[in-house]
C-alpha cells in the first residue's frame, strides 16, 4: 500500500554508502514476526540486501534513536523519516540532543501504518503470514488454511487515521513527492472526553490506566523521553520500575509523564503505538497540545527548530492564571 | 541528622491570641531530628534572640526552626541570631504562624493545629537544609531615574547632591511633570513655577545629573548593583546640543493648529514647537504627526530661520546603553479618562472641565493668560459647580472609576473655590462631595478657610446629571444634608477626575519585575518600614507611582528614594543571594529549556567531558548558572525536563519533604 517500493529506499541506501556521504544506515530489520520490524544499523550492502523491510508496519519512529546512534559515532548515518518522524528530529534538534552534522535525513512519503493489535483483532491470534495486495492485507493464521483478506484502512494505527501532516518539515534530501499539513480530526476524542463530567472522566481513565504494567516502553519509545537520567531509573528515587501499587499511583505515572513532555511533546502517537496495553495514552499528550493551542495560540513542537514553545517562553500577552481557572469553570 | 531547636513565638497577643503556643511547642518536641522545643512572648526581642543563642550552645543545635510572623518581617533578624550563635544563617527556617496562620483563624483549636502543621513542614525543611554562603557582586555607582516630574527631579537632586551621578529618563520633551502644569498648590497658595522651576534648573545645571528628555526605557536587564539598561531617545529633529530655544522656528512654523498637550488641548501649538517658556532642556522638538516636512518633504521654513542649524529632518531614534547601580521610578500619575462618566456630560459640552484643566485656565501662563473665562465662548463663568470625587472611591462592581481615594482633590477643589472666590467675588461656587479629606498640616484649616471666609458653598452629596441647555450647564444634584433635590443653571462644571498611573508603569514594571497592585500602582517592600522600595533588590520608588500624593508627600518620599539609593551605590560590594539555581551536570541534556525561561539572562551553555561508565568519555552540552545573575526565581527548576535543575535552600526535596509533612 505505501507508494514507495522497498527497492527505492534500498537504491537509495546503497548509492549513498557507496559514495560515501554515509557510513551506515539506520533502517528497520526484520524481526521475528511478519508484523514485527525492528530497527537496525546497516553497514553493509549485504546486511540491506537480505535484512532491510519497508512495509505497512515500518511505524518506529527513528528519531530517538539517532541521540544514541550519533554518540561518539564517527561519519553519518542516513535516516529514513516518515512525514511524523520529521516533527520529533526537529524537537530533538531544538534540545540539542544530537548532531545534525552526523545525520543524513532521506524523507520518504507514507500511506499510514498498521496497528497490529487491530489486525490480530479482525484475523485473531496465530498469524504465521503476511502477504500485501494492493491495499489489503493477506493474512494467514496458524488456525485458517485459508489468508482473510484485510483491507489496510480498516486497521490503520490511530495516528495514521488522524494523521497531521504528510509533509517532512526537516530532510536533506526528498524521495517521491511532498504531501501537505492535514487538517485533522486528532483532537476530536479529547472534545469528547473533556465534554465528560468529572466522574465519567474518571472512570475514563481509571479504566484504561488500571490495564498499565509499567512496562515502560511508552517512556521508552518516546522521542521526548531524552533524560540524561530518568527519575523512574533511578534507584533513589523511590519509583524505579516500580509496579504501581494502587490506581492512585497508575495515574500518576502517566499525569506525570504528560506533564514532563507537554510543549514538547510532537503528538509522533509512539506511546500508544507501543503500549502492549493498548492504553490512548496520545489522548493525554493531545490534551496538553489543545490547551496549548487554545491558550496560547497555535503551537506544533518540532515544526521547526529552536522555536520557542510557548510553556518556556513568556510575553506580556500571555492569559493570567485566573483566565485559565474561569475556562476550566466553564468545562466542569 | 540535624539537631533542631523549635522556638514558637507568641507575638503578644497576635499569635498567642488564637494559637496555643504551649501545645504547639510540647507537639512539635517529638518531630524528627528535634531536640528542644520552647516558646517565648517575643522571639525577636533580645532577650528572645538570646534564648536562642543559649539553646544552641546548651544543646548543639544546628538548625532552628522559628514559628513566627512571616519571613519577610524577622526571616533577616533571625538568620542574623543563628550566625552570632555560630550557626550558618541559611540552617533557619521561619514558620509563619501569624500572617498565615492566627491572623486568619478565629478558633483556638484551629489555629493551633495548622500551627503545628506549619511547623513540621518547617522542621521537615530545614532536617534538609544545607549551610550557604552568599556571593558577592560589584556596585555601579550611577542611578537611573525614570521620570522627570518633581518626584523624580527631587529625587535626582538629592543623589546627586551625594555625589553620585543620575540619569533622568522623561518621555515628554521636557522635564517637570503635572506639577509644571499647575497654577498655584495648597495649603500655602505659591505659585507652582515658582518653586519648580528653579529645580528644574538646578537639574539642568547639576554635573551631576544628565537629563534624557523625549526618551523612554526599553530594555532593561541585569540586577541590583548592575542594571544593564538601554535607553531609546527619540528622534526630536532638533539637534539638542546646538539649539538655544530662542524660538524663532516656533514662530515660522506654518502649521500651527496641533493640539497642545501641555495646555491638555485647550489651545494649539506649532508643529515644531517647545512645551512651555521654562522648560528644560529649552529645545525645540519636532512633533512627526504635524511636521509637513517630515511627512511630505514640503516646507523646512525652521531650518531655514534656525540661525543655529539646530534643525535636522535626517535625526534618528538614538540607543543608549548604560549601566546603573539602581533605578528609581518616577511615573507619576494622571486623570483618568472621563469618557464613562457621560452624566457629566463631559463630551457633550466644553464647559464641563476637568481640575487639570481648570488649572490650565487659571494659569498666567495657560490657554487664556489665566483669565477665568468659559471655554466654549470665552464668556466669564458666574455660577460654578466642582464636582468631587468623579471616579474615586467608586464601588468595586462598577464598571467604572477606581475603587481608592485619589487623595488630591478634596485640596485642589478647596484651592480652587477659594482663589475663584478671592478673584471674582461675584462668582456663586458650589462644591459637591461625599466627605472632606483634609489630614496634613495645615489642611483642614485651608479648607475653613474657603468655607467659612470665602463663602464657597460645599454640599454634602453627589451631582446625578448634567445637562447642556443653551449657554447652562443644567445640574441635578443632592443636598444630603437638607434631604432635598437642587437644580442649579451652572456656567462651568469641573470634575475632579481620579488619578491613576501613568500608562507606561505596568510595560515598565514588567521590565522590572517589579510588582504591582491591581490598580496598577507600584508595590512597596513593606507598607510601613520600607515604603520607597519595591521588593525587587535595587528598584526604588517615588511619588504618585506607588500612589496617589500630593507635592509635599511626594517631595518627602523623593528624598526618602534618593536617601534608600545613596546608602545602596554608597557600597563598595553587595553580598548575594545564595540561594540560587544550580544544575546537577550529569543530569542535565543541555535541552536548553532553562535558558528560555531564564529572565535574567544568568544561564549558559559549556560542552564538558564526562568519563561514562565504560570507562570512555564523552563531551556533553550542560547548563551554568551564574551565580551572580541568577535572583532565585526558580523558574528553571520547574522548566527543566530533567530534574537537573535545583535552587539553594529551596531543593525540591526540601519543598516536597514540607509538602508530606503538611499532608502526613
Amino acid at each position: 500500500m505505501q507508494t514507495i517500493t522497498k527497492q527505492q529506499l534500498l537504491d537509495k541506501a546503497d548509492s549513498l554508502l557507496a559514495n560515501g556521504t554515509v557510513t551506515a544506515v539506520l533502517g528497520w530489520s526484520k524481526g521475528e514476526f511478519g508484523y514485527d520490524v525492528t530497527p537496525k544499523m546497516f553497514t553493509t550492502k549485504e546486511d540491506l540486501e537480505q535484512n532491510f523491510v519497508w512495509n505497512d508496519f515500518c511505524g518506529v519512529n527513528f528519531s530517538k534513536y539517532l541521540v544514541s546512534k550519533t554518540d561518539r559515532f564517527e561519519g553519518k548515518i542516513l535516516v529514513f523519516l516518515k512525514p511524523c518522524d520529521t516533527y520529533s528530529f526537529n524537537q530533538l534538534l531544538t534540545e540539542h540532543r544530537f548532531d545534525r552534522e552526523k545525520v543524513y535525513a532521506v524523507g520518504i512519503p507514507c500511506e499510514g501504518m498498521v496497528d497490529v493489535s487491530k489486525l490480530k483483532a479482525a484475523t485473531g491470534d496465530g498469524i504465521s503470514e503476511i502477504k500485501e495486495d494492493g491495499d489489503n492485507l493477506l493474512v494467514t493464521t496458524i488456525y485458517e488454511d485459508e489468508p482473510a483478506t484485510v483491507p489496510c484502512r480498516d486497521v490503520l494505527l490511530e495516528r495514521c487515521i488522524n494523521c497531521k501532516s504528510k509533509k517532512h518539515v526537516a530532510y536533506d534530501e526528498l524521495l517521491g513527492d511532498e504531501g501537505e499539513i492535514i487538517d485533522s480530526a486528532r483532537f476530536d476524542e479529547v472534545a469528547q472526553i473533556e465534554a465528560m463530567t468529572p466522574d465519567e472522566r474518571f472512570a475514563f481513565w481509571q479504566n484504561e490506566l488500571s490495564r498499565c504494567i509499567r512496562c515502560n516502553a511508552c517512556r521508552d519509545a518516546c522521542p521526548a523521553c531524552t533524560c540524561e537520567k530518568c527519575v523512574f531509573d533511578n534507584p533513589n528515587s523511590g519509583v524505579e520500575n516500580k509496579a504501581p501499587a494502587n490506581s492512585f499511583e497508575e495515574k500518576m505515572f502517566h499525569i506525570i509523564r504528560a506533564y514532563h513532555v507537554a510543549g514538547r511533546c510532537t503528538d509522533c502517537g509512539e506511546c500508544s503505538r507501543v503500549c502492549p496495553q493498548n492504553i490512548p495514552l496520545h489522548l493525554l499528550n493531545r490534551k496538553f497540545i489543545k490547551d496549548i493551542n487554545e491558550f496560547y495560540g497555535e503551537y506544533q513542537a518540532g515544526a521547526e527548530v529552536g522555536s520557542r514553545a510557548p510553556l518556556v517562553d513568556y510575553t506580556t500577552d500571555d492569559l493570567e492564571p485566573g483566565e485559565v481557572f474561569d475556562r476550566r469553570d466553564m468545562d466542569a | 541528622m540535624q539537631r533542631v531547636g523549635v522556638f514558637v513565638c507568641w507575638c503578644g497577643s497576635n499569635i498567642a491570641g488564637t494559637v496555643d503556643v504551649q501545645a504547639v511547642s510540647e507537639a512539635l518536641k517529638s518531630e524528627p531530628g528535634v531536640v528542644f522545643s520552647a516558646n517565648y512572648q517575643y522571639m525577636c526581642s533580645q532577650a528572645g534572640q538570646d534564648m536562642i543563642k543559649e539553646a544552641v550552645k546548651e544543646h548543639n543545635l544546628t538548625g532552628i526552626v522559628v514559628c513566627s510572623c512571616s519571613p519577610r518581617m524577622h526571616e533577616a533578624t533571625f538568620r542574623k541570631t543563628a550566625a552570632a550563635a555560630g550557626i550558618n544563617p541559611y540552617m533557619v527556617e521561619i514558620a509563619n504562624i501569624r500572617e498565615q496562620c492566627s491572623w486568619v483563624h478565629k478558633d483556638i483549636a484551629t489555629g493551633t493545629e495548622k500551627a503545628i502543621i506549619l511547623g513540621k513542614a518547617a522542621i521537615a525543611k530545614v532536617n534538609l537544609n544545607t549551610p550557604l554562603t552568599p556571593g558577592e557582586s560589584p556596585v555601579t555607582k550611577r542611578a537611573l531615574v525614570i521620570g522627570g516630574g518633581i518626584a523624580g527631579i527631587q529625587t535626582a537632586l538629592d543623589i546627586a547632591d551625594a555625589g553620585f551621578p543620575v540619569d533622568i529618563v522623561e518621555t515628554k520633551p521636557t522635564i517637570g511633570g503635572k506639577m509644571a502644569q499647575l497654577d498655584k498648590t495648597f495649603p500655602t497658595l505659591d505659585c507652582a513655577a515658582c518653586i519648580l522651576t528653579p529645580k528644574m534648573v538646578d537639574v539642568a545645571q547639576n554635573e551631576k545629573i544628565r537629563i534624557f528628555s523625549y526618551s523612554e526605557v526599553s530594555e532593561i536587564k541585569g540586577f541590583v548593583g548592575n542594571f544593564d539598561v538601554t535607553i531609546k531617545k527619540n528622534a526630536r529633529y532638533v539637534k539638542e546640543d546646538i539649539c538655544t530655544g530662542c524660538g524663532a522656528c516656533v514662530e515660522k512654523c506654518p502649521m500651527k493648529k496641533v493640539p497642545n498637550e501641555f495646555n491638555l488641548g485647550m489651545d494649539n501649538r506649532s508643529a515644531i514647537y517647545i512645551p512651555f517658556a521654562q522648560a528644560v532642556p529649552k529645545v525645540a522638538t519636532i512633533d512627526p504627526n504635524a511636521c509637513n516636512m517630515l511627512k511630505n518633504g514640503k516646507c523646512g521654513l525652521c531650518a531655514r530661520v534656525c540661525t543655529a542649524g539646530a534643525i535636522d529632518y535626517t535625526q534618528k531614534d538614538e540607543y543608549i546603553n548604560e549601566k546603573y547601580g539602581a533605578i528609581v521610578v518616577a511615573t507619576g500619575f494622571n486623570p483618568i479618562s472621563m469618557d464613562k462618566f457621560d452624566e457629566f456630560a463631559y463630551n457633550q459640552s466644553k464647559d464641563v472641565i476637568t481640575s487639570l484643566e481648570f488649572e490650565r485656565l487659571t494659569n498666567a501662563a495657560g490657554p487664556t493668560a489665566g483669565h477665568l473665562e468659559r471655554p466654549s465662548d470665552g464668556k466669564s463663568p458666574k455660577t460654578i459647580v466642582f464636582v468631587q470625587c468623579v471616579g474615586s472611591r467608586c464601588d468595586a462592581c462598577a464598571e467604572k472609576g477606581k475603587e481608592y481615594c485619589s487623595k488630591i482633590c478634596c485640596m485642589y477643589t478647596a484651592k480652587h473655590a477659594m482663589l475663584t472666590r478671592d478673584k471674582y467675588p461675584d462668582t456663586e461656587v458650589y462644591v459637591f462631595y461625599i466627605d472632606v479629606r483634609t489630614p496634613g498640616k495645615n489642611f483642614d484649616e485651608f479648607y475653613r478657610r474657603a468655607v467659612e471666609e470665602y463663602g464657597v458653598k460645599y454640599v454634602k452629596g453627589m451631582v446625578g446629571k448634567v445637562t447642556p441647555e443653551g449657554d447652562k450647564l443644567k445640574v441635578q444634584a443632592s443636598d444630603l444634608i437638607a434631604n432635598k433635590q437642587l437644580h442649579i443653571d451652572a456656567d462651568l462644571v469641573v470634575l475632579a477626575a481620579a488619578i491613576e498611573p501613568d500608562k507606561s508603569a505596568r510595560p515598565l514594571a514588567t521590565m522590572l519585575t517589579a510588582s504591582m497592585d491591581t490598580n496598577d500602582f507600584f508595590t512597596e517592600a513593606h507598607p510601613k518600614l520600607r515604603p520607597v522600595e519595591s521588593p525587587t533588590a535595587g528598584v526604588f520608588l517615588s511619588g504618585a507611582c506607588q500612589g496617589p500624593k500630593d507635592i509635599p508627600e511626594t517631595v518627602s518620599q523623593a528624598g526618602a528614594a534618593a536617601s534608600k539609593v545613596i546608602g545602596l551605590l554608597a557600597k563598595d560590594k553587595l553580598t548575594g543571594n545564595p540561594c540560587v539555581a544550580h544544575s546537577n551536570e550529569l543530569m542535565c541534556n543541555g535541552c536548553s529549556s532553562c535558558e528560555k525561561v531564564c529572565a535574567y539572562g544568568a544561564i549558559t551553555y559549556e560542552n564538558k567531558e564526562f568519563r561514562m561508565p565504560d570507562r570512555t568519555t564523552k563531551i556533553r552540552r550542560v547548563a551554568v548558572v551564574n551565580p551572580a545573575v541568577c535572583q532565585g526565581c526558580g523558574a528553571c527548576t520547574v522548566a527543566c525536563p530533567s530534574g537537573a535543575m535545583d535552587l539553594n535552600g529551596f531543593a525540591s526535596n526540601q519543598i516536597m519533604a514540607e509538602v508530606d509533612a503538611i499532608c502526613k
